[in-house]
């Protein structure tokens, strides 16, 4: 899975049940109707509702992944794991409070850059007198079909110390940084050429088991690079939802505006945008499911670079490689729980918005 | 928007190429992937940003395709194997039981069906990367772990593709089904002679999200499995990129590699973009 990419979508209660609601089930149907759902209603519940208990149960205990969880080395420690994430000093919690810190400077970037530039691609590419949209719409598409790790390998490739884009930087005299190796924050380092050598004294307190000044350091470097390609990819596959609103949008109604002497600007921030209000919705709920889930690129780039980790990747870093899954699944408890909440309002939002 | 055709030319010209400057942006990336695939290792780690390889060096390729004499170091060739197989598996069982599934819940009056539905509708919202302990966990306990059933059972269905297929369903006339049914065809019969077809656009959507999301499939497959044989083009890839390979960057090889394993879903994407306009965010934009 991509960051970014839709995962979920509006659910709602179609017209699926307006036919021969009352009358009663007749025997073929109501058989076939089993056989034809049991299949796949077997595996998601084996392989997707099993596990969360499951996940729930391990969080509870010590288990190091290598005996069955349910065997007799395996104690239950009741919430110790949530508590060393959060509440009890020590090397989890710091860990735990960077990737929280670090996932949300992705959110904070990602999410509003890639809402932004899909609206403005699909604002572009919807233009009737555009010669060769259908190239552009590829063009603009084409890097979120691609395989993350693929791309992913790409980037590592282009933002090396000495890669193509320092390189580029260079034409321009500007030294970039080491990218992928730097974990300094580009708020802190900002303030820190500004003159700002130590950080201030009330920046000491600590907060989920590191200081507010590293709080407040912004994205690493390294980040900055996972930012970047989230962006890249993902605008394409937003732009498609604009694109199929925009085209929903009556042509008349933009020529009425248009007779009326409206600017361009204008008219999109008084016509165009109210009318695309319940898909920008969708899409920032969308983006913001999809950017606390960002794993598979955090896999590459994370050797590197510690700053880049997020609870996601954190939770798979704790149980694989440190065999404590009782903590990786807690992790993963309360990233579900975010996930699930935030779904919740999109569907709340998104479904207000869609019938009004 | 139509405001270009009425704009001075000279704007005109201005917009344009900026949209030109943004479309280059969105695809040098994947040029210098090409370009430095076919450099010298050290030609591609110290002039990555020129355009011509110079000398072009086949080697990554070779290496990738098995085809140089380094052969050995990578199992390109078994990578791509096991990627097409658990792939076209996948496509298989998620095409056919999603269709099922979205079919009786789309048509079938059977007792429990606002359950199972609203059951598809929560599964919905459950985060990928949060299952991947527990996924662990049950291919583990159930004795699938590292095998090739453990990395098709659990992908064999997804609740996204039950609930486009039931929209897709949902959009045939009921009038088919009920002549069908009057000439006395069962239930499957009607089901696969008479409504399957209907839905062709559907289940064409449905076949190229699933290969993509097999084909492209990594934070699974690296929890289900610990043995190269069972590494996929990503997996591997993926093991190659954070040092797998000792000896210098190796940059042509990575990039060789990336690339085979973009191109053949970049290849279904041109080949089948055409349905996938209309259809694939229909149900996520109107509900």
């Amino acid at each position: 899975m991509t960051p970014g990419r839709p995962t979920g979508e509006p659910a709602q209660d179609g017209p699926a049940h307006r036919r021969r609601r009352g009358g009663s089930a007749t025997a073929g149907q109501n058989v076939g109707g089993w056989l034809f759902v049991s299949p796949a209603l077997a595996i998601l519940l084996l392989f997707l509702v099993v596990p969360i208990g499951l996940a729930v149960y391990v969080s509870f205990t010590d288990w190091s992944g290598v005996t069955s969880p349910f065997g007799s080395t395996v104690h239950t420690v009741g919430l110790s794991n949530y508590a060393s994430l959060v509440s009890r000093p020590g090397l989890s919690q710091q860990l735990f409070g960077t990737s929280v810190r670090d996932n949300f400077y992705y959110v904070l970037f990602v999410v509003p850059l890639q809402t932004a530039l899909a609206l403005w691609l699909a604002i572009v590419v919807n233009n009737r007198f555009l010669k060769g949209r259908g190239l552009f719409r590829l063009a603009f598409y084409f890097p979120s079909v691609t395989s993350s790790v693929a791309i992913t390998t790409v980037f590592i490739f282009l933002f090396q110390g000495t890669g193509a884009v320092n390189k580029f930087l260079a034409f321009f005299g500007i030294r970039g940084p080491n990218w992928l190796y730097d974990s300094r924050g580009v708020f802190t380092t900002l303030l820190y050429n500004l003159g700002l050598h130590n950080p201030p004294a009330w920046s000491n307190h600590l907060f989920l088991g590191i200081n507010i000044w590293q709080w407040l350091a912004g994205p690493s470097f390294g980040m900055c690079v996972l930012i970047i390609l989230a962006t890249w990819t993902t605008s394409g596959t937003f732009m498609l939802l604009f694109l199929a609103a925009l085209q929903g949008i009556p042509q008349d109604v933009e020529e009425a505006s248009e007779i009326d002497g409206a600017s361009s600007w204008q008219r999109f921030r008084r016509v165009t945008l109210p009318m695309l209000r319940p898909v920008v919705v969708l899409v920032l709920t969308l983006g913001l499911i999809g950017t606390w889930q960002v794993f598979d690129q955090v896999t590459l780039v994370g050797p590197y670079n510690q700053t880049t980790y997020t609870p996601a990747y954190l939770s798979y870093y704790l149980s694989f490689q440190n065999n404590e899954f009782g903590q990786g699944a807690a992790i993963a408890f309360l990233l579900f729980t975010l996930i699930v909440i935030l779904t919740l309002l999109q569907r709340r939002f998104v479904k207000e918005d869609l019938t009004r | 928007m139509s405001t270009l055709a009425y704009r001075s030319p000279r704007r005109q010209v201005l917009s344009y190429a900026l949209l030109v400057l943004f479309a280059v942006v969105f695809l040098l990336p994947f040029l210098l992937q090409v370009v430095n695939s076919l450099k010298t290792d050290g030609n591609a780690t110290s002039h990555p940003l020129s355009l011509v390889p110079h000398p072009v060096s086949t080697a990554g390729w070779q290496q990738v395709l098995g085809t140089g004499g380094a052969a050995g170091v990578t199992d390109f060739p078994r990578w791509l194997a096991n990627s097409a197989l658990v792939s076209v598996l996948i496509t298989g069982g998620r095409v056919f039981l999603d269709s099922l599934a979205g079919y009786a819940l789309a048509r079938l009056d059977f007792r429990g069906r606002r359950l199972v539905f609203a059951l598809i509708v929560a599964t919905l919202m459950v985060p990928n990367v949060a299952l991947l302990i527990p996924q662990f966990l049950v291919i583990k306990e159930l004795g699938i772990f590292n095998s090739y059933p453990g990395m098709v059972l659990p992908m064999l269905t997804d609740a996204t593709g039950i609930y486009m297929m039931r929209q897709f369903f949902l959009q045939v006339p009921v009038v088919l089904e009920e002549s069908a049914r009057i000439d006395g065809a069962g239930t499957f019969t009607t089901y696969w002679r008479v409504v399957l077809p209907m839905v062709r656009p559907g289940i064409i959507t449905l076949t190229i999200l699933s290969f993509q999301g097999a084909w492209n499939q990594y934070a699974f497959f690296l929890v289900a499995t610990v043995s190269p044989n069972y590494f996929t083009l990503t997996t591997g890839l993926a093991n190659v990129v954070n040092g797998g390979l000792s000896a210098g960057n190796q940059f042509p090889l990575k990039l060789a590699a990336a690339m085979l394993t973009t191109v053949p879903v970049a290849l279904l994407f041109f080949v089948f973009q055409r349905y996938l306009r209309a259809n694939r965010f229909d149900a996520a934009v109107k509900g």
